[in-house]
């Protein structure tokens, strides 16, 4: 699976304002809100249900990343949103780190496979360390989408 | 004190495959030990001490993976681990993520 494949591009978050856990996940469910991609009437569900996923354990998986996510009825289909935040954010890492680069996900409860194969997409690619770098650095959301599309094309491929 | 590889075949039994929790589970339990341990999934040999390597495989349910560990206490990280898997990482069918 490809970023395209389930990245919103315009719910992509160059420089997030929030510095804690819940307001990163309000911010980029905002950013879907505002995408079009999910409902207004949704949004506090959604944001609740993902914050119950965080209790159970962080999804700080270490090197600066964080994969908030959750199954949802009210999507129809795999969704996300990308943000970046230059500071770092303490998000209970597994690692401990602050987390820069934050990867949200929407599946419908349904389709485990699809979140599987989100999951292998941003893991694999954050395991290149160029990538993670550049993608820390994004100052704006053409930025992340470039690297995004890059990544994609297999230009970060060591 | 044997330092021979050894290997045991497992099944990814929940409905929810390898996310992040269980992978997370997975390195906990992988951690306590000193060997070495690979999962690996058909040509594929990750890390089983690193979540990143272990999301990397999109295990789902009904995958069969074989782990490998080598080191003093190879056999006791083999069997801790098949339990995790034996026990579906503590997810029935029911449990909502």
């Amino acid at each position: 699976m490809k970023f395209a494949d389930f990245v919103s591009r315009e719910a992509i978050r160059g420089n997030l304002a929030a510095a804690d856990k819940e307001g990163v996940i309000r911010e980029m469910a905002q950013a879907l809100l505002d995408a079009g991609k999910v409902a207004a009437s949704e949004v506090e569900s959604i944001v609740k249900a993902i914050l119950k996923r965080e209790e159970l354990g962080s999804t700080g998986i270490g090197r600066g990343v964080a994969v908030p996510h959750t199954k949802h009825p009210s999507v129809e289909r795999l969704i996300g949103a990308v943000a970046v935040s230059a500071e770092g954010v303490d998000f209970s890492s597994l690692d401990g780190e602050k987390v820069h680069l934050f990867f949200l996900l929407i599946s419908p409860p349904d389709r485990p496979g699809d979140h599987l194969r989100a999951l292998e997409s941003v893991s694999r690619q954050l395991r290149n360390d160029t990538f993670c770098k550049f993608l820390r650095q994004a100052k704006n959301a053409g930025d992340v989408m470039q690297l995004l599309d890059e990544a994609d094309n297999n230009q970060f491929d060591s | 004190m044997s330092e021979e590889k050894i290997t045991r075949m497992v099944v990814v039994a929940n409905p929810q495959g390898l996310h992040a929790r269980p992978a997370d589970m997975i390195v906990k339990t992988a951690a306590r030990f000193a060997s070495k341990i690979e999962l690996v999934k058909g040509t594929e040999r990750v890390d089983g001490k690193s979540i990143l390597a272990i999301l990397t495989l999109a295990a789902v349910a009904g995958t069969r993976l074989s782990i490998e560990a080598e080191g003093p206490d190879a056999a006791a990280a083999l069997d801790a681990l098949d339990e995790l898997f034996g026990r579906q990482f503590s997810e029935g069918r029911s449990q909502a993520e």
